[in-house]
């Protein structure tokens, strides 16, 4: 209780004096405060954010690092090369198929099991929901390792126990076809919970005399999910539905681990592609304009989605 | 738990034969096995993970695999451990996860606080800038964030692994919530008292917040510890690895099949968190009744 203030916080007043100065004082007081958060907001949030779309006018390299500002001005070529790029374009569509269906299994899912979680279990409901929420806390890196030995073609359970069964499996993640489903998959299996626990919370937010007044007038289970259930929801799925894909369209750590984007580029991700320019061919020009390409199709879904699923 | 029996009992009641009782148990039943299932298959890589890391090398290579360990070893956490550098790796973690989140639930609550409790110019508009970056990809920052460390010389260090994520909206959002349901009254009164600001602040506010900043304190922690592409980047040198960095960087290079270090890592990197979110899970349905996502 003793410490000197480390703020520039006013020393103690009796009443504040009305007038100007009170105000001055006050107004000193909140930029006090907000001080420490702004500070840190600006120089690693907003600068970044603008710095990003300058960069990527420039043909940023290795050697530029030592005197950022002298890195030589490009217009638009960056993007010029990016729309003729046939990996970028590889990248793009990958990140499309991921998003796409991994969004539609996870929404579908997640509402199926808060609906059963909402309606039929009692007591077990917190032991089911802590369960499905378990691997959405967990570390992606840790995850995507557990996966890749899951589905290790020699070694793996899945194969071992298909083997047990007479089937010889495939290689899962060495297979163009199959190793996006795969990734799918496990992005799905790690969601699912996140997703439920959020619908849960928005089905619990329905009065439950809604449901009466249709069972009364004879409504059936089915009409009451199409009729009130979902209408209801629309605001929940609205949210559910735009983080899972801000997170989904920035897909990078389980192609990293468990397939460096091969087999043939199938599962490369657009911030993988970002990654790999930027980091290990130190194209810091062109990746900054692969991050702001990511950054415009992000904040155009998420105005998409705005416009689909806001209640009119 | 009542609410849920009463349902049952009216669905029942509506249904109004005893035939439709018993489909209806049938059909709780049918519901309880899919969703013990559905538990299974969750816990099952987590099994197999636990497993693995007790396996010896020739276990793991063998070609039928088992499932759990036929030989218990600790090898695997011997090697991490004595052979590997794992401990520094946990030991930044937890460096950097134990000042990202005193700086989220400091900074955090001393804007929400200026925002609901302090008036000053432009405090709404302020309001509105932070909130607008709620959803900002982390990924459009990365290059420029990378290229502002090496120009003031934080690549590899401490700070460059903290400064980016020690301030963040979320943080703001959930203490504002909180901090303006607090009565202006009592903080007034403290006014009237002769107490400064940072004086009220630390003596009537945050005391009052411990619910809440044990919240954002978890949630920080958790994305503190699992996060991955940032440390991956502004840690060029192994000495500055975090532990999901020395996992993957692991497991991509020539060790990739060496599926018992692997396990052991990751066991390493999962346990911190399974503790945390098993003994205090009843703060993230908290954390998501306070952020009012109910629709």
């Amino acid at each position: 209780m003793s410490q000197v203030p480390i703020t520039a916080a006013p020393p103690p007043v009796v009443a504040r004096p009305p007038g100007r100065g009170g105000d001055m004082r006050a107004a000193l007081t909140g930029y006090a405060f907000s001080a420490p958060y702004l500070i840190l907001f600006l120089v690693f949030l907003a600068l970044p954010i603008l710095a990003s779309l300058i960069l990527s006018f420039t043909d940023f390299s290795l050697g530029d690092l030592t005197a950022p500002l002298g890195a030589p001005f490009i217009g638009l070529q960056n993007y010029a090369k990016l729309f003729s790029d046939d990996k970028f374009r590889q990248a793009a569509l990958n990140t499309a198929y991921f998003t796409v269906v991994g969004l539609l299994a996870t929404l579908v899912l997640g509402l199926i099991a808060a609906l059963g979680l909402n309606r039929a279990l009692g007591r077990l409901r917190s032991v089911f929901r802590v369960g499905y929420y378990l691997p959405t806390v967990t570390s992606i890196v840790a995850i995507a390792v557990i996966w890749r030995f899951l589905l290790d073609p020699n070694f793996g359970l899945i194969n071992g126990a298909l083997k047990q069964i007479g089937v010889s499996g495939p290689n899962w993640l060495g297979n163009p076809t199959l190793a996006m489903p795969c990734i799918i998959a496990m992005a799905v299996w790690r969601n699912l919970g996140n997703v439920m626990v959020l619908f849960l919370a928005g089905l619990q937010g329905i009065p439950e005399d809604v449901y009466e007044a249709a069972r009364i007038d004879g409504a059936t289970p089915w009409r009451e999910l199409l009729r009130i259930t979902l209408p209801m929801l629309r605001p929940t799925v609205l949210f559910v539905a735009v983080i899972t894909s801000i997170g989904y369209l920035q897909l990078f750590e389980e192609p990293f681990i468990m397939t460096q984007g091969g087999p043939l580029n199938k599962t490369l991700s657009v911030s993988m592609y970002m990654y790999q320019e930027g980091f290990s061919y130190f194209h810091l020009g062109y990746a900054s304009s692969i991050g702001y390409v990511l950054f415009v199709v992000i904040a155009a879904v998420t105005a998409l989605q705005f416009r689909l699923l806001r209640n009119d | 738990m009542a609410t849920t029996t009463t349902t049952a009992a009216k669905t029942a009641i509506a249904a109004g034969r005893t035939g439709g009782q018993e489909r209806a148990a049938l059909r709780r039943s049918i519901i309880y096995i899919g969703y013990t299932i559905g538990l299974v298959l969750v816990a099952g890589p987590f099994v197999w993970m636990v497993a693995g890391a007790f396996k010896t090398a020739p276990e793991l290579h063998r070609i039928v695999p088992t499932f759990l360990p036929a030989e218990p070893t600790l090898d695997n956490f011997n090697t991490l451990f004595q052979k590997l550098n794992f401990p520094l790796y946990f030991l930044n973690s937890a460096v950097v996860a134990f000042f990202v989140v005193g700086a989220n639930l400091l900074f955090c609550s001393m804007l929400a606080y200026a925002l609901t409790k302090l008036h000053f110019p432009g405090r709404d508009k302020m309001f509105l800038l932070v909130m607008a970056t709620l959803m900002v990809p982390s990924t459009v920052t990365l290059v420029p964030l990378f290229v502002l460390m090496s120009a003031i010389g934080l690549v590899n260090t401490y700070a460059g692994l903290i400064l980016p994520f020690a301030a963040g909206p979320f943080g703001v959002f959930l203490m504002r919530q909180f901090i303006g349901s607090i009565p202006d009254d009592l903080i007034e009164a403290a006014r009237i008292d002769g107490a400064s600001e940072l004086r009220i602040f630390r003596s009537v506010v945050m005391p009052l917040c411990g619910t809440p900043l044990a919240t954002l304190g978890i949630f920080t922690f958790l994305a503190s510890w699992n996060n991955f592409l940032w440390p991956l980047v502004v840690s060029t040198s192994e000495r500055m690895y975090t532990l999901p960095v020395g996992v993957a960087t692991f497991s991509i290079g020539q060790h990739s099949s060496d599926y018992g270090t692997l396990m052991a890592g990751s066991v390493l990197l999962v346990a911190p968190v399974l503790v945390v979110f098993l003994l205090l899970q009843r703060y993230f349905t908290q954390g998501i009744a306070m952020t009012g996502i109910k629709g």
